[in-house]
């Protein structure tokens, strides 16, 4: 199995979401980026699935 | 009574901040309700149904912001929108005074950290699902704390998880252990041998503080959420969650921790299981008939963690209902009401799912029915609420971030069901609330006063689950508790087993004798 390892690797963490969790890592010294995050596209979910659906990761 | 809305179009702000400020604004004096949410369908759906859908709320988009107060007269609701806006200022300006450059989107916020490799996600759950799979195509490991994310979006996550060989921990997970990092909500304790692999936040939480009190620590702790041994997850992410600490040199010994199994999964575990080169010790709560040849079956949480740490020290171990009888015994003779005690009822009120799931299940083995997030079941020798669940947290923080719901409660106990013994447990830890002991013991002393008042017993008792190095003061927390006569025990098991003794003192024996 391809198993990227993280187990073994210092956390580099993307967080979305609620800011004391960012706020709770870096206390750790670890490195975070917290997201400006919106609703996308003015809140539309359906659209959002659709954006979702287009998008490959590339 | 009066309501009124105010909209700030496209103001976002995380739900955690605004039920903050929602929580002081509740504070001021002729304010009823204040209620600050997003204008997402479902935040729309939760005003209509805690009665504080307006007219002018509804034209909200899930960008804006709706600010609804409920007051004694217009001017207190006036007062209030105008303080609302203030706090949510301070809140912005604290914001861009710290300077940190935000990304708007997961790819800016990867160019940004190159070596990225996890995403934290805790955004509503209707969206959260669409970040999660944007995260697994760029081959980064997920951490999904967000509920409300439909089962077969998950299946969806899963899936794309494994087959790139990913973690995908949740949705609807509160807390995880990578690499001696706790994520969401998370006990600080050592690294050490022990991974554990969990279907439950809270639950990794009693496991991971428990192994730490013991002198051990955790590996790694990867949370799978709470849906993950459905039928329909199939146990994806457990599998390859004991596949990869299977691999993972740090670990020696590997907990599986879960509310029950669907039977349909259980097959899958096993093999898994056994296959394993490594000691496993199950502890999935509620399910009897897992047993696994060569595996250590555990009953409850605090009795994971002690065979576990066993098992590394190459000890014997054998379960206990209480860790110092003697202890226990000191404790009995001390309560003047004990006598009394005897055939009354508890209630307990509880923070973690887990937790509270496990002092149900225990308290039914030793004294019959037990009620269990039915209010109305009287009839029963207890009620154990969980208060975490989506019943008592619609549009307030969970009970482990703002504990208001459960000292309300307590402030009610003798008004209801005629319960005399409360059962509690307090869980300590980053993201907890700061000082949640001092809330608890100050309505527990009110309530017992009251009690003593009306000549009627009364036995207040609790476990804590936390760590010495937790940012609240473990045994600060455990003396405010203990100033207000409320009796601290190591584990929620003893907690509740000492309940079940109170309510029937025949269980002596039983209990004194090693067996349960």
């Amino acid at each position: 199995m391809n198993q990227k390892n993280i187990l073994n690797t210092p956390l580099h963490v993307v967080n979305i979401g609620l800011e004391e969790f960012a706020q709770n890592l870096r206390a750790e010294g670890i490195d975070v980026v917290q997201l400006d995050w919106r609703p996308p596209v003015g809140g539309n979910d359906r659209l959002s699935a659709l954006l979702a659906s287009l998008d490959d990761g590339s | 009574m009066i309501i009124k809305t105010e909209i700030m179009p496209s103001f976002y702000q995380d739900s955690v901040i605004l039920m903050r400020i929602a929580g002081k604004l509740r504070q001021r004096p002729g304010v009823k309700e204040a209620a600050l949410f997003m204008g997402t369908p479902s935040n729309h759906e939760l005003l209509g149904q805690i009665g504080l859908s307006t007219a002018e709320g509804v034209k909200a988009s899930a960008n804006d912001l709706i600010v609804t107060i409920a007051a004694d007269t217009e001017t207190v609701a006036d007062d209030t929108i105008i303080a609302a806006k203030e706090l949510l200022a301070e809140r912005r300006q604290a914001m861009e005074e710290s300077q940190e450059y935000r990304p708007r989107t997961l790819d800016s916020a990867v160019r940004l950290m190159p070596n990225a490799n996890l995403v934290s996600i805790s955004i509503p759950g209707a969206y959260a699902r669409f970040e999660a799979i944007k995260a697994l195509r760029r081959d980064l490991h997920v951490f999904l704390f967000s509920d409300n994310v439909p089962i077969e979006a998950e299946v969806e996550l899963k899936q794309e998880a494994v087959k790139r060989g990913l973690f995908c921990m949740g949705p609807d997970q509160g807390t995880a252990y990578i690499n001696g990092v706790g994520l969401g909500f998370a006990n600080v304790v050592p690294r050490g041998r022990i991974g554990c692999v969990s279907a439950s936040g809270t639950g990794l939480q009693a496991v991971a503080a428990r192994v730490s009190m013991l002198g051990e620590g955790i590996s790694h702790g990867i949370g799978v959420g709470g849906r993950d041994l459905s039928r329909q997850v199939g146990g994806l992410m457990t599998s390859f969650a004991f596949e990869a600490l299977a691999q993972d040199a740090a670990t020696e010994v590997v907990i599986l921790v879960s509310k029950p199994i669907c039977a349909a999964v259980k097959p899958k575990i096993k093999e898994i299981i056994q296959k394993l080169k490594k000691p496993v010790v199950i502890c999935c709560i509620g399910t009897s008939d897992f047993n696994i040849d060569g595996a250590i079956s555990a009953r409850t949480l605090d009795e994971a963690a002690d065979a576990a740490v066993a098992v590394l020290r190459e000890q014997p171990w054998q379960p206990k209902c209480f860790t110092e009888h003697q202890v226990i015994k000191r404790k009995l003779s001390r309560m003047k009401d004990r006598d009394d005690l005897a055939g009354s009822r508890i209630l307990g009120l509880y923070t973690g799912g887990t937790l509270a799931y496990e002092s149900h299940l225990l308290l039914e083995g030793f004294l019959g029915p037990v009620g269990y997030n039915q209010p109305e079941s009287d009839g029963h020798s207890g009620l154990i609420l969980d208060l975490g669940d989506d019943v008592y947290t619609i549009g307030r923080p969970h009970p482990m971030i703002d504990p208001q719901k459960r000292t309300e409660m307590i402030l009610e106990m003798g008004k209801r069901n005629g319960a005399n013994i409360l059962l509690l447990d307090l869980v300590l830890g980053k993201g907890s609330h700061e000082n949640p002991a001092e809330p608890l013991a100050a309505a527990v002393k009110v309530i017992h006063k009251r009690f003593v008042k009306a000549g009627r017993p009364f036995a207040a008792l609790a476990s804590v689950i936390g760590t010495e190095m937790d940012p609240q003061d473990m045994k600060l927390q455990i003396k405010q508790l203990q100033d207000a006569e409320i009796d601290v025990f190591p584990s929620n098991a003893e907690a509740a087993r000492f309940a079940a003794l109170l309510v029937n003192p025949g269980l002596h024996n039983q209990f004194m004798e090693h067996k349960s």
